[in-house]
């Protein structure tokens, strides 16, 4: 009996990642995802530009490429034009918290249906490391080489948080990718997101944080220590918004 | 009985199976060198596998398969 093998909804071509990049990890938790909900035949997933840009090649269901950021706004018009299939974006901080965060905060406070996977790694990875609007205070980037100083470059953006704050969002979660435990409670809070956009219930939105062994400098082992001991403390993980659980609780 | 399957052409060495692995008996191959120029986790004791399927939930790039 198979216990685990690579998942349907990925195609064979290897990942472009960097030794230790858990984008892979976050790429089949969607595949699994898909599969298991039988969904592959009618997904249609935006890819972003970041590291993931070539997520187009790795998906095995169709893949529409975004300009930078605008993901969002791509499937907000194919889920209008097309309410049956399931669209779901795949975007890194840089893209969705920089560029991209007009077409995310709007496609959230209009609670598209549609499902985000946001990875959130803390740096601007494809491009060579530079300080992203996630990066930590005090984080050492190439273009923060003393550190992000708070007076000058602002504090990070807590996305999940600020989100939860419109009316609009159906479920926002902050999961991790550190462990297996984590591992195992983002692929359920990814399924849930698109189990929402499968019962029409708007917009979900999974931030995924992440790591960047080769831009912070790091071993992958030693870059799970650090996203444990410095991310998580200031990204916390849990659910921050579901709308359906906290209507059944008001009845 | 368990069994654990690494493709060995798609790893690149990164590690994170061989932390995960609570049995201890993943190492990475000092000695060999996959197409990709990376030297590969392999499994050192087979017998020993409990087919947790760990050292697969943190595999980043699907090289391995676990059965039972």
């Amino acid at each position: 009996m198979v216990v685990f093998e690579k998942p349907k909804a990925l195609t064979d071509a290897p990942f472009h990642y960097c030794p230790g990049c858990t984008h892979g990890i976050i790429h089949r938790l969607v595949a699994e995802a898909i599969d298991e909900l039988g969904i592959e035949g009618k997904t249609v997933g935006v890819a972003p530009v970041g590291c993931a840009v070539m997520a187009y090649n790795y998906f095995a269901c169709d893949m529409v490429e975004a300009a930078h950021g605008r993901a969002p706004a791509i499937a907000t018009g194919l889920k209008r034009c097309m309410p049956e299939n399931i669209i779901f974006t795949y975007q890194g901080d840089g893209d969705l918290a920089s560029i991209g965060m007009a077409e995310t905060v709007h496609s959230a406070s209009r609670n598209e249906n549609i499902t985000i996977i946001f990875v959130n790694n803390a740096i601007y990875g494809m491009t060579g490391g530079q300080m992203a609007p996630t990066s930590l205070p005090g984080q050492v980037t190439q273009t923060s080489p003393y550190g992000r100083d708070v007076e000058t470059a602002g504090y990070p953006v807590k996305v999940s948080e600020m989100l939860s704050t419109l009316d609009g969002p159906e479920y926002i979660e902050r999961v991790a990718v550190n462990s297996v435990k984590n591992v195992k409670a983002a692929k359920k809070a990814i399924k849930k997101a698109f189990q929402n956009q499968i019962e029409g219930k708007g917009f979900s939105l999974i931030e995924v944080v992440s790591t960047c062994p080769t831009n912070w400098g790091m071993t992958p082992s030693n870059a799970l220590k650090w996203l444990e001991e410095n991310m998580l403390p200031y990204y916390p993980l849990g659910v921050y918004k579901d709308r359906s659980a906290a209507k059944k609780e008001e009845e | 009985m368990a069994k654990v399957t690494f493709n060995a052409d798609l790893c690149k060495g990164c590690g994170l199976c061989v932390d995960a692995c609570p049995k201890k008996i993943i190492a990475i191959a000092k000695d060999k060198i996959n197409a990709k120029g990376h030297s590969p986790a392999e499994i050192t004791d087979q017998e020993k596998c409990i087919a947790c399927a760990f050292c697969a939930t943190m595999c980043p790039d699907c090289v391995i398969t676990v059965e039972k």
